[in-house]
């Protein structure tokens, strides 16, 4: 099957092609002011309790703020698989180049050369260096060898909508075969108007049109997976 | 086979297999004795769907299926405590001798240039104004007024703990940044240390012109040696990272880099395990005025001592 030209493929020892999608500059800048206001939030909150002991309060909220600044994120990456809360948002997480879940050391470069990305200012770098790589790596996923990904969704097997099986009128090749597959799988997600527009393509053939037409392609797909 | 029957047959499997994965992302440790022989299954029944072109909801399923499968088997656990000392106690100073030409490379480039303007300040006072603006130069000097009852950055007496909060945050960003710049093919590591090399022989010289030195070296000789060491030391793991840009050898630059880097973060790490300590005797024991300067002198060198000894010996055959 043809991949979209946005996911990269990764084979596993088992000899498993894995399809990952890596994401673009625009969703992870969107998911980092979401990380960064929730890390402000809370080193304010922090701060505004700790005020009340006076100078060790403060001394404690510096010691803090270092640590959510620094480790904010390498926490997330270590016990929550890479899924920091603006990651998750957008149905982000980070993983190393090869498809392992991320470990510390790694966490730890990835976030400290956040420095260099952010030269000379606001990331510019970052992002450049993001838009000259087709895996969208920053300069901290390139020496950590970590990439940023969409989590696959848990697929749904789609309700077969319609009893029964037939056979197409004239043979079919494997690609005719798994288009009208995927227009059966598809069919729930599409308005009534358009699946009878798209069934409607094959009435020459089928002679059959609208609703009729729709029905008997997806006893045509009952048909090829074996449906009864 | 048609894709209906396989589903029938094995969907109990996948099933189980969900079942599984589920238990395990929430980390409620289940017996995971089959937990390999079954992803491998998966995996084989994803060969099959693609083999047999069965649809492509029926393969992503399965998929997904396999990615998270291989999350929890790849995943790399990790004894946090035990590691950790380990690490400190053997491999970092082990791992430091191995870069020996970096540290020593990072050392110079940070202490020759502070020798350098120290001994031209000597000659000639007024060339601290090309380093320092004179707004910098009183405010640093005010710091270490003999007349002040604490050292360092003006302070009230109960505001150790503060400073020691204000020293981590400081200055172990500083280590950070400055390992961080060496990504730049070795610039950003370099203008660190050259800059706080220059900063720090600048101020020294100009301590020494103004007649405060009874209260300046006291105060640095006891954490400079965790601190400026740990600087050099981040230097050194930055330059290595930039350097494998530089000269990558057999490997592409990029397995160069993150190979080099791997190693870098490990010095960095050493680096900021010094740094803590730097913060902590720089705000309990250095700010004290109570301790004559002969008694910091002496536990002073007593530190650069610890810090040579542990970094020369430490970790004596301990393969990394």
């Amino acid at each position: 099957m043809q991949r979209l030209d946005s996911q990269i493929v990764i084979e596993t020892p088992e000899g498993i092609s894995l399809p990952l999608t890596p994401a673009g500059p625009g969703v992870r800048i969107l998911a980092f002011l979401i990380d960064a206001i929730i890390r402000y939030a809370i080193v304010f909150a922090v701060f505004f309790v700790l005020q009340f002991f006076g100078d060790i309060g403060s001394g404690i909220g510096l010691i803090a703020m270092f640590l959510f600044e620094w480790f904010y994120p390498v926490f997330f990456d270590v016990f929550r698989h890479g899924v920091t809360p603006g990651k998750k948002s957008f149905n982000l997480r980070v993983i190393h180049d090869d498809g392992t879940p991320i470990c510390f050391s790694s966490s730890v470069v990835r976030n400290l050369l956040r420095v260099a990305d952010f030269l000379p200012s606001f990331y510019i770098l970052g992002v450049l260096c993001m838009m000259s790589n087709r895996r969208f790596q920053r300069l901290g996923d390139l020496a950590a060898g970590t990439l940023v990904v969409y989590d696959s969704p848990s697929v749904q097997f789609a309700e077969s909508r319609i009893e029964g099986s037939q056979s197409f009128p004239v043979p079919l090749n494997w690609q005719q075969q798994q288009a009208i597959i995927q227009f059966s799988e598809r069919c729930n997600t599409l308005s009534e108007a358009r699946q009878q527009e798209l069934a409607n393509l094959l009435t020459p053939v089928t002679q059959d049109r609208d609703q009729a037409a729709v029905n008997t392609l997806l006893r045509v797909a009952n048909g090829i997976l074996g449906r009864q | 086979m048609k894709q209906e029957t396989f589903e029938n047959r094995y969907q109990h499997d996948w099933q189980a297999f969900e079942a599984l994965l589920e238990q395990l992302e929430k980390r409620q440790s289940p017996s995971v004795v089959q937990f390999a022989t079954h992803y491998r299954r998966i995996c084989h029944y994803l060969a099959l769907a693609k083999a047999r072109t069965y649809s492509p909801q029926l393969q992503a399923q399965l998929e997904s299926m396999v990615l998270r499968g291989h999350q929890q088997l790849y995943n790399r656990k990790t004894q946090f405590l035990y590691n950790s000392l380990q690490f400190i106690v053997l491999k970092f100073p082990a791992l430091l001798r191995e870069n020996w030409r970096f540290f020593w490379l990072a050392t110079a480039l940070f202490y020759l240039p502070g020798l350098v303007i120290f001994l031209a300040i000597q000659w000639d006072p007024n060339l601290v104004y090309t380093i320092m603006n004179p707004h910098q130069v009183t405010e640093y000097e005010s710091m270490y007024d003999p007349a002040l009852r604490h050292l360092g950055r003006e302070r009230q007496s109960d505001t150790d703990i503060f400073m020691f909060g204000f020293y981590i945050w400081n200055n172990v960003g500083i280590a950070f940044k400055t390992f961080a710049g060496g990504i730049l093919f070795t610039i950003g590591s370099l203008f660190f240390l050259l800059f706080n090399g220059l900063f720090f022989g600048a101020f020294a010289s100009h301590i020494v012109n103004v007649g405060y030195q009874s209260t300046f070296f006291p105060f640095v000789v006891g954490h400079g040696a965790f601190e400026l060491t740990a600087i050099t030391i981040a230097g050194a793991a930055g330059i290595k990272m930039g350097y494998s840009l530089l000269a990558p050898g057999n490997l592409s630059r990029l397995d160069a880099l993150k190979q080099s880097t791997k190693v870098a973060v490990q010095l960095l790490l050493g680096a900021a395990f010094l740094l803590i300590i730097a913060a902590f005797v720089e705000a309990f024991w250095s700010s004290s005025t109570l301790l004559t300067p002969t008694i910091k002198y002496t536990i002073g060198g007593l530190f650069w001592l610890l810090v040579a000894g542990y970094l020369t010996q430490g970790g004596k055959g301990y393969a990394t």
